[in-house]
């Protein structure tokens, strides 16, 4: 019964997967609505569709969990959060579409090991740009090198054992600026922004600005081996030699909280980036994650035999990669079980690690950088075969990604390297959060925004999504206070009232006989659903390993 | 016969009237003045009686017919005929006159009497009901308004809208004049091509075409469409009926010829067009799988399970079933369409497992949730294929399983097996050697070689230990061709060496028991390791005489295998270089010592530490026991045993602690005060459950999560203002009523006889109250 299309107009559009009702009958009634000035029809009418996937991407309502039964009210209020957040993760999903970058990658030729391909090649095969990227600098005289790559993934500081500091913008090689401060350098941060410098030197915490002067030496920081900076919270995370993780909100220049590890020198120290919470691995083996919150360790991991060498956690907060003395390189599963996912034995142990923005591993081992590469971005890196490998003229003394570039800076004896690894950072990156290209009038805006949307640093805790749950605890006591007020359960369920019924139905016998019906009923809703649990306890408990066999039965 | 009646009837009454008339007659006597108009009295009424002979309304007059002391001149009895006011009236002649009074008299009482008015409180009370009906019945106009208001996200006051005043382009542009040259060229040139330029729409030629259809053909069209309309309606409705038949034979018969009917189609089809018959011939493979998935006909639904009950005793019903079965045989049956492509899913099955290491498979699992089904079936073939491989690895693995499962169920076969191991270890040694020699050359071996450098290493220096270096060279010469072949497999099937191994196997006993209290029992759903569940796996088969128990102490989780499980060393092709030092295997056997041992140390540190804290998070018991009291007390007495447990009063057991199945995690189980002090703590009220709040806020509403036109969807203030403006109480015209509040009361008084009604039956119920 299909009828030809008429001349002047083009097939009906094609239903969009993921419109929401209303739409529908409007492009259906009117397409005259749609014709442009000159008449012509849109090939395309409404939003582009998108993928029932990338949709479910965005989808933060755990629909698992079943609710008990809800009022109309209620149901009410609960369909339009839940058409809210369809909403809301539609627009997202629809303005991923618009992120067209795409990341780099290295293929490798019918069985062409991609590790055999050194630097000297991609440099060679690359535009003139990102050849640019890939450089080295000599610098023998002042011993190993610590760098750090700042937010935006513009700015470059480092800072050498020997006690030169400098701060570039590497991309144009442009020198901030460069002192010697006259003492041992132990790690070297950008605090939120690139005009801000901390530098843990022998004994003191301190602050430089981008021109190389000197802003503050924080005392209560002493013999800092390691800095880490929060930048959501502005919390510069410091773990010193005495054994203390001490966290300094740099917004307003107090220390906000200093827990005593209680297991020696600290000097393995990373961020979860997804939950701001701080991992420390420790000689005895284990890697504790601290929150300022909390004096104890929120947890305690123990992933080696021997000592923890280096930590390192994902973009996404979800593997942990450890290596240790026991010269072993293990991913770990964050998601709960802390349970290795992948174990290495390497030749040498891995003294460095760190993860790129889509996933990459790489560990520095000796004069050594191997990089891993997962199968997608949400995936571990699978410890199989390198992606990548490259000798350095000195052992590696620090290792970082840069953020939005496919490049990974190697700091070592001999000086800074830039390496090149493509598919290593994310090629979209957020305007308005770190914009590579920003001016300074923009840096000073976002830092102005950022400030106002600083969080506090008391809601750091393992899973940030438990700060959407009600507080139960509080509520029930709460709930047990009022009933001691009151006297009695407001919210208690009525006991069932037998309506009165006319014609000499309302006897005393028959009333009592409704009542025990209902009462019945209501027992045996219980006693139903107890035998349910139990159900699901012997199912559980029912060991679903072995095949069970007739041997079983001689088993002792 | 109606005759004869009638004449015993009359005889009857004659009899009647003549004992009626006994008081009458003494009545009478007493009043003479009457006694003349007996006689005429008596045939009146006999007349009467013959006239009513013949009506129903058969009139029997209540007559006195016993004597009565009563009877006076000077007292009424109360017996008798009544006396009603029309006798009175009632003239010895009708005359005219009275008509009047009659009409009067018969008003009156027809009327009733009025009823005493209700007290004023109860008339009070009805008005005002009637009154709260009213006004309530107006303002429930009112409630889906305020419903809509209250559930809408936002509210814009004040509530009159202005439409904007958007001209089309139309309009625009017709009042805009071209006048700058270029603009005056352009249309210029606009005009020669004849586009439209002041009611830009359409070119003639597009409205030409538009035109196009004539008015006939519109007609036409019209008329197929309501043909086809109707055709598809009386098909419905014949579908709709022919579905109805309860004949089971009908539908029989139909489906058959159905069946017949599609083969003959398909046959045509394959002879017309033989790609649209493999079409066909996939959907029924597509059926089929949805068969297989959804096993909709197996026995498993809720009639196939009435039937089997029935199915004993009735015929039909076991027919039924059996239809079904084979019904499902028949779906899930596949298509045999080529041996060859069988053939080669199996080569290719098998080239892909030769291309796939069973690591990689093994990994995947472990991530998935291990399945030992699964696992089995995947590994069985690479292990046996690994079997054919390389036999002379088999003794290896023997001793790798033994030593593996960690038990000392076979002392006979340990000396075997240390046998075994050197063996193995010197051929290792042999090896790394090899390797150092190739180093130089920097090809494929290197890379393995530097791997496994460290490895072989280590098992020289355990090997010094305990062997001489003498049998080491003889060895060496025999098994200078392994090394290849070893290389080749992936390096789980190295051998632990044995400085790691050693003080374990001491321990593991006693570790055990401490897990054993832990209560961390074979959890399968863990992700175990990724080798483990490899060896576990090679060691039956390998030895199938194996005893099961080995086997069942593997599968738990323990934190000796988590930290000591083998790992495949790196194949890097970078080898670190590493300074030449003389005493290098010296310093290296010390440092490995040092490790191997300072593990020990630390998982049995880790287990009391966490002890240590599952007992500070445990609730502790209460003790009231009083020493002395009612017995003997001072020093070195305790109180009793009875006493003890009377007084000690146990906390109730807390919820399980979260790390209860993780051997090698300590996770804290103290609450952040700091966090919930930011929490919800009170219910908002329509939620009655906290769940289902939390759902509601589960979505961040933040710009950073959200786009910038969700984030301002979602933060929109609930009622907007306009500054400045006067907001005026809602109007009916405002919410699409026809009229003000004024005329609906007037809307109700046109229509009054509903609230009289109303009013009358409430009246009535105070009335009766």
């Amino acid at each position: 019964m299909e009828t030809a299309p008429k001349p002047g107009k083009d097939v009906p559009p094609k239903k969009d997967k993921l419109q929401t009702k209303r739409k529908k009958p409007r492009e259906w009634k009117n397409p005259e609505s749609q014709r442009g000035l000159s008449g012509a029809q849109d090939p395309f009418p409404g939003p582009a569709p998108v993928p029932v996937e990338v949709v479910q991407k965005f989808c933060r309502i755990d629909k698992s969990r079943k609710l008990p039964h809800s009022k109309a009210k209620t149901r009410s209020r609960l369909e339009v959060a839940e058409a809210e957040e369809e909403e809301t993760s539609i627009k997202a999903a629809r303005s991923e579409q618009l992120l067209a970058e795409e990341p780099g990658f290295l293929e490798g030729e019918d069985g062409e090991d991609t590790a055999k391909i050194c630097q000297a090649d991609i440099v060679e095969a690359v535009d003139i740009a990102s050849a640019a990227k890939h450089f080295d600098l000599n610098l023998r005289q002042f011993g190993p090198y610590r760098l750090n790559y700042s937010r935006t993934g513009r700015h470059l500081a480092f800072g050498g054992r020997r006690g030169h500091v400098a701060a570039l913008d590497w991309v144009t090689k442009k020198l901030m600026c460069e002192i010697n401060v006259m003492e041992a350098v132990r790690d070297i941060r950008f605090l939120h922004s690139e005009a801000l410098l901390a530098v843990a030197q022998n004994r003191w915490l301190h602050i430089y600005d981008n021109q190389g002067i000197e802003l503050h030496c924080i005392r209560r920081c002493d013999r800092v081996t390691r800095l880490e900076f929060l930048p959501f919270h502005f919390l510069l995370a410091t773990a010193s030699e005495t054994g203390f993780l001490t966290y300094l909100d740099v917004s307003v220049g107090k220390i906000v909280a200093a827990l005593n590890a209680r297991a020696g020198r600290l000097d393995v120290m990373s961020q979860n980036p997804y939950n701001a919470v701080i991992h420390l691995g420790h000689s005895n083996g284990t890697v504790s994650l601290w929150s300022p919150a909390m004096k104890e360790p929120l947890a305690k991991i123990l992933c080696h035999r021997g000592g923890v060498r280096a930590v390192a956690v994902d973009s996404t907060g979800t593997y942990m990669a450890t290596s240790g003395l026991d010269h072993q390189l293990k991913i770990f599963d964050l998601r709960g079980t802390y349970q290795p996912l992948s174990t290495r034995t390497l030749p040498h142990g891995a003294g460095h690690l760190a993860f790129s923005q889509r996933g990459l591993l790489v560990a520095g081992m000796g004069d050594v950088v191997n990089i891993w590469a997962g199968q997608g971005k949400a995936s571990p890196p699978s410890l199989e075969q390198p992606y990548l490998t490259h000798r350095l003229s000195g052992p590696v003394h620090g290792l970082q990604f840069c953020p939005f570039e496919d490049v990974l800076g190697v700091g070592h004896t001999g000086g800074i390297t830039s390496m090149l690894v493509p598919g290593a950072g994310e090629p979209n990156f957020d305007g308005l959060e770190s914009n590579p290209y920003r001016s300074r009038k923009q840096r000073q805006e976002w830092e102005v925004k950022a400030l106002l949307e600083k969080v506090p640093a008391e809601l750091i805790c393992l899973d940030p999504r438990a700060l959407a749950e009600v507080d139960v605890i509080s509520l029930e006591q709460g709930k047990k206070e009022q009933i001691e007020r009151l006297g009695y359960d407001p919210q208690a369920k009525a006991p069932f009232q037998p309506k009165p019924k006319q014609k000499g139905r309302s006897s005393t016998a028959s009333l009592v006989k409704r009542k025990r019906k209902v009462m019945d009923e209501e027992h045996r809703d219980k006693v139903r659903q107890s035998l349910q649990q139990q159900h699901h306890k012997e199912a559980k408990a029912k060991p679903t390993g072995a095949r069970p066999s007739a041997l079983d039965r001689f088993v002792r | 016969m109606t005759a004869n009646r009638l004449a015993e009837s009359l005889l009857a009454l004659s009899q009647q009237e003549e004992l009626a008339d006994l008081p009458k007659d003494y009545l009478l006597s007493e009043s003479e003045d009457e006694g003349d108009n007996d006689g005429e009295r008596k045939h009146q009424k006999l007349l009467e009686a013959i006239s009513s002979l013949d009506g129903k309304n058969r009139r029997k007059l209540a007559e006195r017919s016993e004597a009565s002391l009563k009877v006076s001149e000077f007292n009424v009895s109360s017996e008798g005929e009544k006396l009603v006011l029309a006798d009175l009236l009632e003239p010895v002649k009708t005359s005219s006159s009275l008509a009047t009074v009659k009409k009067q008299l018969s008003r009156v009482k027809s009327k009733k009497t009025v009823e005493l008015p209700l007290n004023k409180e109860e008339i009070e009370r009805i008005h005002r009901e009637v009154a709260f009906n009213k006004t309530a019945q107006v303002l429930s106009k009112w409630d889906p308004v305020v419903l809509k208001n209250r559930q809408a996200e936002q509210l814009v006051f004040p509530l009159e809208k202005e439409e904007p005043a958007i001209a089309p382009i139309e309009h625009v542009l017709s009042g805009w004049k071209a006048r700058t040259p270029l603009e005056q060229e352009i249309f210029n040139l606009l005009h020669k091509n004849k586009q439209p330029v002041t009611d830009p729409l359409l070119t003639p030629v597009e409205k030409a075409s538009l035109r196009a259809m004539s008015l006939e053909e519109a007609k036409m069209r019209r008329a197929e469409l309501q043909r086809a309309r109707a055709l598809q309606s009386y098909y419905e409705a014949k579908a709709r009926r022919e579905k109805k038949i309860k004949s089971k034979k009908y539908h029989k018969v139909v489906k058959k010829g159905k069946a017949k009917k599609a083969l003959k189609e398909f046959e045509q089809l394959r002879k017309v067009n033989p790609a649209a018959a493999l079409e066909e011939l996939e959907k029924i493979e597509k059926a089929r799988m949805m068969e297989r998935m959804s096993l909709k006909h197996q026995n498993s639904g809720k009639w196939a399970k009435s039937k089997a009950i029935m199915a004993k005793y009735d015929l039909e019903a076991r027919q039924a079933m059996q239809e079904q079965l084979s019904k499902n045989k028949e779906l899930t049956q596949k298509l045999q369409v080529a041996s060859e492509s069988e053939e080669e899913e199996g080569g290719t099955e098998d080239v892909e497992e030769l291309l796939v290491p069973d690591v990689v498979n093994e990994v995947q699992m472990n991530a998935d949730g291990p399945n030992p089904w699964m696992l089995r079936s995947c590994t069985s073939d690479t292990k046996e294929a690994a079997t054919q491989e390389d036999p002379e690895q088999l003794p290896e693995l023997e001793a790798h399983g033994v030593s593996e499962s960690e038990g000392e169920e076979r002392p006979v076969a340990e000396e075997e097996i240390l046998l075994r191991e050197f063996e193995e270890r010197r051929s290792l040694r042999k090896r790394s050697e090899l390797s150092q020699d190739a180093e130089p050359a920097g090809s494929q071996e290197t890379k393995d070689s530097g791997s496994q450098e460290v490895l072989s290493e280590l098992r020289v220096l355990s090997q010094k230990l305990k062997e001489n270096h003498q049998s080491r060279k003889q060895k060496a010469s025999s098994e200078g061709t392994i090394p290849q072949v070893q290389r080749e497999e992936p390096a789980p099937e190295e051998e632990e060496p044995l400085l790691l191994q050693r003080p374990e196997r001491v321990q593991t006993l006693e570790e055990l028991e401490e897990l054993g209290k832990e209560e961390c029992f074979q959890n399968k759903e863990l992700p175990r390791p990724v080798l483990e569940g490899q060896q576990s796996e090679r060691t039956p088969n390998n030895r199938p005489d194996a005893p099961k128990e080995k086997k069942k102490k593997e599968q738990m989780i323990d934190l000796q295998n988590l930290l000591t499980t083998q790992s495949p060393s790196v194949k890097s092709l970078a080898v670190p270089t590493i300074e030449e030092l003389e005493d290098e295997e010296e310093r290296n056997h010390r440092q490995m010592i040092k490790e191997a041992f300072a593990g020990d140390d630390v998982i049995r540190d880790f287990l009391k530490e966490k002890r240590e804290a599952v007992e500070a998070s445990k609730p502790k018991d209460v003790d009231l026991t009083l020493p002395g009291w009612g017995e003997w007390g001072g020093v070195g007495l305790k109180p009793s045993a009875k006493k003890r447990r009377r007084f000690l009063i146990k906390a109730p057991e807390g919820p399980p602690r979260k790390d209860k199945n993780l051997p090698n995690v300590i996770i804290n189980e103290k609450r952040n005060i700091h966090a919930a002090a930011h929490q919800v703590r009170v219910l908002p009220y329509p939620f009655t459950h906290h769940w289902q709040f939390e759902r509601t806020i589960q979505t961040p509403i933040g710009s950073t999560w959200n786009t910038q036109r969700a984030f301002q969807k979602l933060t929109t203030p609930k009622v907007v203002t306009k500054p400045g403006h006067i907001i005026n109480p809602i109007k009916a015209e405002d919410v699409g009523y026809r009229s003000s509040s004024r005329s609906d009361l007037s809307v109700i008084q046109r229509n009054p006889k509903r609230i009289t009604t109303r009013h009358k039956k409430q009246l009535k119920k105070c009335s009766v109250d």
